[in-house]
């Protein structure tokens, strides 16, 4: 070979860059290369468009031509037309928003839901402005009071009862300084802190808001839990789980991570424990078992304790679904952070989390998407989320008979929520992807 | 040759700071679970002066620069660094690691930050100092690494040796007293390589005190006050750079100088 073709080689110019080759055809080419390209995928092709064509004909005349939307029975559609009743949906939308909320007072709900996207707004888009954060942080409180009503100086309590929290956490340890180690002292500040908290709200609150209330009182009428329902009931569990689930998440994945053995065993315990048990089997808990813990006399709301059951449950899977993340980060990145002196909150802070969590974007939205659709349980223990208004209407002698159209409103509620969830998590990948050319 | 070899020796010399004391290690042994990593380490580091350390892969070279910033502990001996003795105590820990800086072979520069905010974060969260001087200083070390236009791009954008001078720019702005280099150009291609070393080079020149694991003999002859040799977790020999290429004393150094300076 070496015979016939000289080995040594000298390039005589420096080729200049010329654009790529024009892509043949635009749509056409592309369903030429893509789709008819030989003999099995144009069969393949036409056999499935056959099918979509099928199923359309089918679906698009029952749910758009042939429909119903009013009629105040399922009798009454058919002798309209025989296709969807969506008559019923029409009659029963308030129901299937509000559940059972006094119809005089919905523009309260309606009008936390409005302040639900200012809230998130500065926590999804950092283009958002910065001091909107300290209404998102009171906003829990203020949905709270817009929509069960009552006196205004219970939430202002609540947040009386962080406050005692965060000044035990803050105070305490300087007071022991010298006599105490001081990792010890930062830990026994945090369980006064948190007992300090407990005991406010347990019994501190019912005495500030009385005080307060019989000097100004300023109120809203109050709406029993039993009221709430339909989607209003699952966006008050799913919203307040997927928002107190990720801070919890991460704190026991650090936790799960420390090298303080009783912080350790603590966290591996309460993952291990509540990702081990059935969901429903917390559920029946909250609504049992949970009141023979409680002191005799204490009113503990049912759904407030069924969002604490769904807060643990999503938790504990964030943990698991956050560790990985902190796992996947390659030792040099906390090594870099130790080097340069910051300490272990501010290398995880600035350092490990926003990476970690950026790695862990799709199993956490998986497991928020997985909590919102888990709020359908509720139904077992009572509570009256859309699925649970379901049996009341086909029980109904007027909608006897009816389930396509209902159970497809209902996953067509569900299927935006956790769509707009899913696109939000491949935007902010998109967004946060730097510097990968 | 070897005069003018001598000659530079000295001059070197004169650059070294008097005989204050930067480091001190005396005694010091460490263990990864049953085996002995490092053993019986005794070692002065003068102010001023630049160390090369090298010997065969697994020696504990590595292990023992990432004792003296606390990245490693260790189980026996002291080591003392700028007068404050390393023990298990954070805050000890955390003041000497922001008077030590370092660098390593994979860069570790944190990808989600840009150039700047990489060398800026220290500085505002350790030091606390305001965002405009740090911002100041950062542009500063990365005009002196030659790196300044890419101030606002992100490290994945950049290329290896450019992430490397990234790296030692961001120790700089700490302003440390020392200076750590764990292979700083094992992982780079060769055309990168001294584009790094240049960099090196110039710092040795301001007087910084400078420990470095490497292989790279040229930058060793050029700039190391001093060579160390270790192999199996031991010092084995330690010489002023002319005589430890050219006169090595025991078996294992010549073996392994004969190994790297073969090919």
């Amino acid at each position: 070979m070496a015979g016939e073709k000289p080995v040594a080689f000298v390039a005589e110019r420096q080729i200049p860059p010329s654009p790529p080759p024009v892509r043949t055809g635009g749509a056409l080419g592309w369903a030429r290369d893509n789709l008819f390209s030989g003999v099995f995928n144009t069969v393949a092709t036409l056999l499935s468009l056959a099918f979509v064509a099928y199923i359309l004909a089918m679906v698009v005349p029952w749910l758009f031509l042939d429909s119903v939307w009013n009629a105040s029975s399922l009798q009454g559609c058919r002798e309209v037309d025989d296709g969807a009743c969506l008559a019923v949906i029409n009659e029963r939308f308030l129901q299937f928003v509000f559940g059972f909320y006094p119809e005089e007072l919905r523009w309260r709900p309606i009008l936390a839901f409005v302040l639900l996207f200012v809230a998130i707004w500065p926590a999804l888009f950092s283009s958002a402005p910065r001091k909107l954060l300290i209404f998102s942080a009171l906003y829990p409180l203020l949905a709270y009071w817009l929509i069960w009503g009552g006196s205004f100086w219970g939430p202002v309590g609540a947040v009386v009862g962080i406050a005692i929290g965060w000044a035990c956490i803050r105070f305490l340890p300087p007071l022991v300084r010298g006599r105490l180690d001081e990792g010890l002292a930062f830990l026994a500040a945090v369980g006064a802190g948190i007992l300090a908290t407990a005991l406010w709200w347990l019994f501190g609150v019912t005495a500030f808001d009385g005080a307060l209330s019989s000097v100004v009182a300023i109120g809203l009428e109050p709406v029993e839990s039993a009221r709430l329902g339909g989607f209003l009931l699952s966006t008050i569990i799913g919203v307040s789980g997927i928002a107190g689930s990720l801070p919890i998440g991460i704190v026991l994945a650090l936790g799960r991570r420390s090298h303080l053995i009783l912080i350790k065993a603590v966290c591996v315990g309460f993952i291990e424990f509540i990702r081990g048990v059935p969901l429903i089997t917390l559920l029946f808990v909250a609504w049992l078992l949970l009141s023979y813990f409680l002191p005799p006399g204490t009113e503990f709301d049912l759904i407030l304790r069924v969002v604490i059951m769904v807060t643990a449950f999503a938790s504990a899977y964030m943990a698991e679904v956050i560790r990985g993340g902190l796992a996947a980060l390659p030792a040099g990145q906390y090594e870099a952070a130790d080097s340069l002196g910051l300490d272990y909150w501010k290398s995880m802070r600035l350092i490990i989390l926003p990476q970690a969590l950026k790695i862990s974007i799709p199993g956490i939205v998986n497991t928020f998407i997985g909590l919102f659709k888990d709020t359908t349980l509720v139904i077992i223990i009572g509570l009256l989320d859309p699925v649970g208004l379901l049996q009341p209407i086909r029980a109904d002698q007027n909608w006897n008979g009816i389930v396509w159209e209902l159970y497809g409103f209902i996953a067509l509620f569900f299927f935006i929520f956790c769509f707009a969830m899913s696109r939000y998590s491949m935007y902010l990948e998109r967004n946060l992807d730097v510097g990968h050319r | 040759m070897n005069a003018s070899a001598t000659g530079r020796d000295d001059e070197r010399h004169a650059m070294t700071a008097s005989g204050e004391t930067a480091i001190e290690i005396t005694g010091m042994n460490k263990w990864f679970g049953e085996f002995h990593v490092l053993r019986d380490i005794n070692l002065t580091v003068y102010r001023g002066e630049r160390i090369v350390v090298c010997g065969p892969s697994g020696s504990g070279k590595s292990t023992l620069i990432r004792c003296i910033n606390a990245l490693e502990g260790h189980q026996a001996g002291t080591i003392t660094v700028e007068g404050t003795e390393l023990s298990s105590d954070i805050k000890n820990i955390d003041r000497i690691r922001s008077e030590v800086g370092m660098c390593f072979q994979h860069f570790n520069l944190f990808p989600h930050l840009s150039v700047l905010e990489n060398c800026t974060l220290a500085p505002i969260w350790v030091r606390r100092e305001p965002k405009k001087e740090a911002e100041d200083r950062a542009h500063y070390f990365l005009e002196r690494v030659k790196i300044g236009d890419q101030a606002l791009k992100y490290p994945g954008q950049l290329s290896g040796g450019q992430q490397q001078r990234v790296a030692i720019a961001r120790s700089l702005c700490m302003q440390p007293r020392i200076m750590l280099f764990d292979e700083p150009t094992s992982a780079l291609d060769p055309e990168m390589i001294k584009e790094v070393l240049d960099v090196m080079v110039d710092l040795a020149e301001s007087g910084m005190t400078m420990l470095v694991v490497s292989h790279e003999m040229g930058f060793a002859r050029q700039v190391a006050h001093r060579i160390i040799f270790m192999d199996e977790g031991q010092i084995v020999e330690q010489n002023e750079p002319e005589a430890f290429f050219n006169n090595p004393q025991s078996e294992r150094t010549k073996l392994f100088l004969s190994q790297i300076l073969s090919h």
